[in-house]
């Protein structure tokens, strides 16, 4: 997310809107956006009913065996069409914004 | 004659627990998440200088110290090691499939949710006026 951050001007840039979602409550999304300077919305499903209309439930994966998210990636165009998806195999190893940026020059071509 | 102090099992064994802790400071960038090299590069660091260190115990234990504490240094250096490679080639390869996920061409499913600030966003909101949107999930702060 932190690197999603710091290149945020470029998706601004091709009208890409950034948004994280997770089972956190608003409460704690407020404080870890203001605390790492995010401006882009973190998106409260704390019952995880979107994260599981995906398909990206990691159960039992979280404090206490709590529904998680896993992490995974989606762009999608303005139709809501998925253009790229990223499903990691490694929890540690999530998507960088280049990729995603890099995914999107091939939608359209820089500059378009 | 009192033998010598044996500061490579020392040094040795201090860079390799070094490794283990220095993760949650690599694990911050990208490059060193990915796959974590410098963690590896410290436990390869401090493996050879135990084993040095261990040769001159061994070889030499009239000259240098080391041979019992040497092997138990050794010996918590490489339970370290084999904790630290279940849990970045084991553990962290726990993740669902996710074979349901929406596909590339597939409509992503709508959602409402609420904001940090406690502002209702839907993905109509996201997408209208905009060229699209990406959609990162994550595991949390908690």
């Amino acid at each position: 997310m932190r690197s999603f951050q710091r290149r945020l001007s470029e998706f601004d840039a091709r009208g890409i809107r950034v948004v994280g979602i997770s089972v956190d409550p608003p409460e704690i999304n407020q404080r870890q956006s203001k605390k790492l300077g995010y401006t882009f919305p973190l998106l409260s499903d704390p019952d995880a009913k979107i994260i599981r209309r995906y398909d990206v439930l990691h159960p039992a994966a979280g404090p206490k065996g709590a529904d998680i998210a896993r992490p995974a990636e989606f762009l999608l165009d303005s139709d809501g069409i998925v253009h790229w998806v990223n499903l990691t195999e490694n929890i540690a190893v999530r998507a960088r914004p280049e990729q995603v940026l890099e995914a999107l020059n091939q939608l359209s071509p820089a500059g378009q | 004659m009192k033998r010598k102090w044996n500061w490579p099992i020392w040094v040795g064994f201090v860079v390799v627990v070094a490794g283990l802790f220095s993760y949650e400071f690599f694990a911050r960038f990208p490059i060193t998440r990915d796959f974590p090299w410098a963690n590896f590069l410290l436990f390869g660091v401090g493996g050879a200088l135990l084993i040095f260190g261990l040769f001159r115990a061994f070889g030499r234990p009239q000259v240098y110290r080391g041979k019992s504490f040497g092997s138990i240094f050794a010996a918590i250096a490489v339970l370290l090691v084999a904790f630290f490679s279940y849990v970045i080639f084991y553990v962290l390869h726990q993740v669902p499939t996710s074979a349901g996920a929406p596909r590339v061409g597939q409509k992503a499913p709508d959602f409402f949710l609420l904001d940090q600030n406690g502002k209702p966003v839907g993905l109509g909101d996201l997408l209208s006026n905009s060229k699209g949107a990406v959609l990162v999930f994550y595991r949390g702060f908690w």
